[in-house]
Order: structure tokens, then sequence, then C-alpha cells
């Protein structure tokens, strides 16, 4: 039987995360003796098929009619090729992506589904899945009852899959379009365009909280000392309501969720929606006005000071 | 047009969780609750709706859970929904019995919109409206930040996702879940209170519904995260630097 990873991708190259999916698509494999197949959907797959056949072999679903992803046809390819490769789970990367599509191919297919999973082992033969809640105030160990599982994962939480010595297969997925549903158009995706590295793939993250009152004075402080550390740029989401950040830099329990080597709080108070969201990284770097702000107690470095006085600083001494 | 509100009652966001010593769930005795805020977010987008459509716009708010939903229903009552709805269960639940329910209550109420939260801040499982939409072969629209008729059966609505902000179109019947920029929801004022502590809230069965959920996500336990750092106070930018560089080696 098949363990299914499905694989997102930028249209070229399968996107890091898919590979802490594969993984544990492969650890569980190697448990239970099952395949593992990396599914790809799109529109003109011929360079992600490639990428992704370096790490397993694929199934490639690529039709004009999927190249957006739009969660009522993708999912129903994936429950598709889930009862036809008679998958025991489905697994992938934790993104919005993956938290659109997979729980709408979860209730085609009749299956359990558990998100978010940063660990897992296995009792009396049943496999437990360790996942937060309560904004990570507390780690959950559930089970999920029939076949087949969905699973997403993070990324942060699992090490990268590397590639196999020869090429996996690749097989077409035939996509019947008369049977594809139309529940949606694609009209586009607005982003603010940036040179650095994605949040969740960064080994350094700065991150700038309510201190910075607009858009320049954010890139001044907080993209700047990014920039001299050759990380990402995140934020809290007071930034993002007041429109001085996009969304997609929003770190939190309801946002983005990182764990890089270094994570820099810049004027950050550590509410716990926002803690859920980066507590995890290795080293953390806590610079407030206020000595008393939460974020200190579970900063590795705490530094009291005006934000604005400090960046400059920090940019300088970097600099020697 | 009748819109559909799923609300759930949920620990108050202000408050410190504590997991009972034998991990079977949360200490709940002196919890506070409120309505899940994504959900709230989704009545005042509702109650928008309305505003802006005029009187032949119906808002309904549905709990699933015991006779505690009641407080957070009344809350939906006193923001200005035009109805409430506890079906009536004392179990577990997961997204997945959650979207059976609230399936069998769309067959019965066959409303034209479902606004619903993208997650419960309790389970943060982000997948009962999707489970929803797929049950019901209905067009989704995931974690709404903007929300605009383009026609009177058709929406535009403006996704947050980790790329950027995507905009889809659907048409009604439609499930749409909320994402935090969507709106600023009202508050329920005192008397506003008071009036909806006389009024009815409608309590079906899931027998009556012909549903008998049952959760596929079994909690084994719950564990408490402690973060077991001390925090070194440095005195200047060049110690920090000096620290990271020579101590952490993290650049
Ligand atoms: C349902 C829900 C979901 C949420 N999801 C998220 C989420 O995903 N991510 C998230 O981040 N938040 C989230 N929040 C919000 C969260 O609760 C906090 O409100 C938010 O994180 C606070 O942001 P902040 O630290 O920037 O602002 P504040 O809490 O206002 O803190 C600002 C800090 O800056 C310090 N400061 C001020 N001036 C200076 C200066 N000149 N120099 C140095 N320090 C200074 C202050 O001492 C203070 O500690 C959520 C809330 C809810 C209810
Ligand atoms: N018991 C419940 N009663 C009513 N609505 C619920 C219930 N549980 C979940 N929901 C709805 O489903 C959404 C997503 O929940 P979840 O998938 O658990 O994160 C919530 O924001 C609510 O709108």
């Amino acid at each position: 039987m098949t363990i299914l990873a499905v694989a997102e991708h930028d249209g070229t190259q399968v996107r890091s995360g898919a590979y802490s999916a594969l993984t544990v698509a492969r650890d569980l494999a190697k448990n239970s003796g099952d395949n593992v197949e990396l599914l790809v959907l799109g529109s003109g797959l011929d360079s992600v098929a490639a990428d992704a056949s370096r790490f397993a072999p694929v199934i490639v679903a690529d039709h004009p009619l999927l190249a957006n992803p739009t969660a009522d046809r993708y999912a129903r390819i994936i429950a598709n090729v889930a009862k036809a490769r008679d998958a025991v789970s489905i697994i992938a990367n934790s993104t919005t992506f993956a938290k659109d599509i997979l729980p709408r191919a979860a209730a085609l297919l009749n299956a359990a589904m558990a998100g978010d999973v940063t660990g897992y082992s296995v009792g009396n033969g049943e496999l437990l899945l360790r996942r937060p809640m309560y904004a990570g105030a507390a780690m959950a160990v559930v089970t999920l009852s029939g076949q087949p599982q969905v699973i997403t994962v993070r990324a942060s939480a699992f090490p990268s899959a590397g590639p196999l010595d020869q090429p996996g297969e690749r097989t077409v997925w035939n996509v019947d379009a008369s049977t594809l549903p139309n529940h949606s158009e694609y009209v586009g995706l607005e982003s603010r365009p940036t040179l650095r590295p994605e949040l969740t793939e960064a080994r350094v993250v700065v991150s700038g909280g309510r201190p910075f009152r607009t858009s320049e004075e954010f890139e001044n402080y907080v993209g700047r000392l990014a920039d001299a550390l050759n990380g990402a740029a995140g934020c809290t989401r007071a930034l993002v309501d007041a429109g001085i950040a996009p969304n997609e830099w929003q770190v939190g329990q309801t946002g983005k969720v990182v764990a890089p080597q270094l994570y820099v709080a810049l004027g950050i108070s550590g509410a716990v929606q926002h803690l859920a969201g980066m507590k995890n990284s290795r080293v953390v770097v806590a610079v407030n006005s206020d000595p008393e702000a939460p974020m200190f107690s579970i900063a590795t470095y705490g530094l009291v000071g005006d934000v604005r006085q400090i960046v400059p600083e920090l940019i300088r001494e970097l600099g020697k | 047009m009748k819109i559909l509100v799923p609300t759930k009652r949920v620990p108050s966001t202000d408050e410190r969780v504590r997991i009972r010593p034998d991990g079977s769930g949360i200490e709940d005795a002196s919890l506070a609750y409120m309505i899940n805020p994504f959900d709230a977010i989704a009545l005042e987008e509702a109650l928008q709706i309305r505003e802006q459509r005029g009187s032949n716009v119906e808002v309904t708010a549905i709990g699933i859970g015991n006779a505690d939903f009641e407080s957070e229903l009344r809350t939906a009552l006193a923001m200005g929904a035009d109805r409430a709805l506890r079906v009536d269960f004392d179990g577990c639940h997961d997204p997945w019995s959650v979207a059976q329910t609230l399936a069998a209550v769309v067959r019965r109420e066959k409303p034209d919109l479902v606004l619903m939260g993208k997650q419960a801040v309790d389970d943060d499982a982000n997948q009962a409206g999707q489970m929803l939409a797929g049950l019901l072969d209905w067009p989704q629209a995931t974690f709404a930040s903007k929300i605009e008729f383009v026609e009177p059966a058709r929406l535009s609505v403006a996704r947050e996702t980790d790329r950027g902000l995507e905009t889809i179109l659907i048409r009604l019947p439609a499930v749409i879940t909320t994402d935090l920029r969507l709106n600023e929801p009202r508050y329920a004022s005192l008397p506003a209170l008071m009036k909806a502590k006389k009024r009815p809230i409608e309590t079906i069965s899931c027998q009556d519904l012909g549903v008998s959920p049952e959760p596929k996500v079994r909690l084994v336990r719950l564990e408490q995260v402690t973060i077991d750092r001390t925090c070194e106070r440095v005195a200047d930018a060049a110690e920090l630097v000096h620290k990271l560089r020579y101590e952490a080696k993290v650049i």
C-alpha cells in the first residue's frame, strides 16, 4: 500500500517544506513496509516532476484546469489518487495550501485528520501523533481511527529528506476534466515583493512589534537588521492589523510557525499567540524597553532598551 | 438570504490554560469562556451583510455542545443574530464530527452561506469548514479577509495565504472561513445581553438531525508545555553581538 506525500511547489521546484513531510512518510513506510509516492498537482509540471522524482516515485496530475490550487479540484484529485492507490496515509507540510485542501480531501475520503503534527511514536500498533493545542500551551497526543489517515506536519520539526540514488519513476495521473468540480474561479495573488528568504525556511528571523508605526519604519529597523543577518523579516498580529506589514509575515498561533537558529524579537511583548509561532527557535533574543515584558521569560538573551537606539547599534556591531 | 454562523465556546484568550495532572483535559472549573474569536468575526460579517442587504437576510448562530454553550449563543443574539440554535451534544468533538453535524443542520436549514471561523483557538485544528464544504460539495473560501458581492449570488473573496493575498470568485451556496483582518467584531452591549437572556434558544438533538457524530480523533492525553530557558540579560548591543557570535555561535 501507499503513503502519499502531497508536495506543494512553485511551478518549477518542489517547496522545501515538502521534503520534511517526505521524511515522515519514509519513516512511517519503513515501519509498515508501505511504498512512498509523491503527488504533484498543477499545470505544466515537467520541471516540478523532474525535481520531485529525484526524491521519490512521483504521481503527476498535470492539467490546465489545475493551474491554480483551488481546493475543490485539488481535493477531488487527491481523494481519487488516494483511493486508487489504497493509501494508508496522506501527508503534507502544514501550510495554508495544505490547510485549505487536505481537510476537504479528508471529508471526501471519510478520513480522520490531524494537523500541525510535530512528533509521533508507535504504541500498541497504533500511531500516536503529537500536535500543539491551546496556542501551544498544551501538547496533545492523539490517534486517528480508520484509513486513510490525513496528516499535516510542521516542517520545522522534521529534517528534510535527501535525494534517492536513482530518480523515482514518474506516473501520469489521467485528469478527467469532465468530473472536476468548478466551484471557484481564481483571480490572482498579491504579495509584497521581498528578496529576503522565506520566513519558515530562514536560519535567522527578525520580527518587529507594535513600536514600528509605518512600513518605512519597519523596513528601516526590522528589515535592515534582517538583511544584516541574512534573515527573514516577520512581525506580530498588531502590525498586520494596522496594515504596516502583509499577512504573510505574521508569526504566531494563527500565522506562520517558525523555528530558526536565531529569532530576534524587537518590541514584542510576548503574548501566548505570538509565542506559539516562535518558541521552538533555538536561540531567542528579546529587545524591549519594558524589563518586565513576558518575551524576556522565554528569551535566551535579553536587552532592555529602545529599539530605535539599539537596532542601529546592532547593525553597526555586526558590520565590525 | 439565510446565513448560518457556527459559534464555538472556547476558553477566553486571556486565560492561562492548565492541564489536569492526569492529562485527561484542561482544568476547566474556573475558566472564563468566550465565542471563538474567529467565529465572532464571522458573525460580525454576517451582521454587516444583513445591514447592507436588508431585512430579508436572516442570521442564525449555531452551537454544537452541551447547555453551557447557551451563554455564548446569548452573546451571539446580543450582538445581533436573529436566531440561535443549539445542537445538543455532550461528548467529545473533533472537526470531523462537527462537520458531520453541521452538514445535517445545513440540510435542514438550507442556508445560502455558512460563515465560520478558520480555526477554533482551543483545538487549533483549522479543518471543520473545509470538511463541511467537502461533505456538501459546496464551494469554499478559507481564511477570508475581504468578502464582496459581485452579483446577488456571486462573491469575491480575498484570502490570506502564506504566499500573499489571493482572490477567488465563488457562487452561493458556499462555506467561507474567516481570518483576523476581515473586520473588528462589535461588542454586545449590556442592555442587549440582558434582553438576550429572555430570548429563546432552539435546541435540537442529534437524533432529530439524523446524525450520530463520532469523532475520528481520539485524545490519548494532554501535556503541559513549558519552556525552560533562563534569560541572560546583556548590557548593550556590543555584548549581544559578541554572545551571538562566540557563545551561541548562531551568526
Ligand atoms: C484569536 C487571536 C489570534 C492571534 N494570533 C496572533 C498571531 O498569530 N501572532 C501574533 O503575533 N499575535 C496574535 N494575536 C495577538 C496577540 O494576542 C497580541 O496582541 C500581539 O502579539 C501583540 O503584539 P505586539 O507584541 O507587537 O504588541 P504589544 O503587546 O502592544 O507589545 C509591544 C511591546 O513593545 C514594547 N515597546 C514599546 N515601545 C518600544 C520601544 N521604543 N523600544 C522597545 N520596546 C518597545 C512594549 O514594552 C511592549 O512589550 C492573536 C490574538 C487573538 C485574540
Ligand atoms: N462545537 C462547535 N459548535 C459550533 N461550531 C463549531 C464547533 N466546533 C467547531 N466549530 C466551527 O468550526 C470552526 C473551525 O474549527 P476547528 O476546525 O476545530 O479549528 C470554528 O471556528 C467554528 O466556527
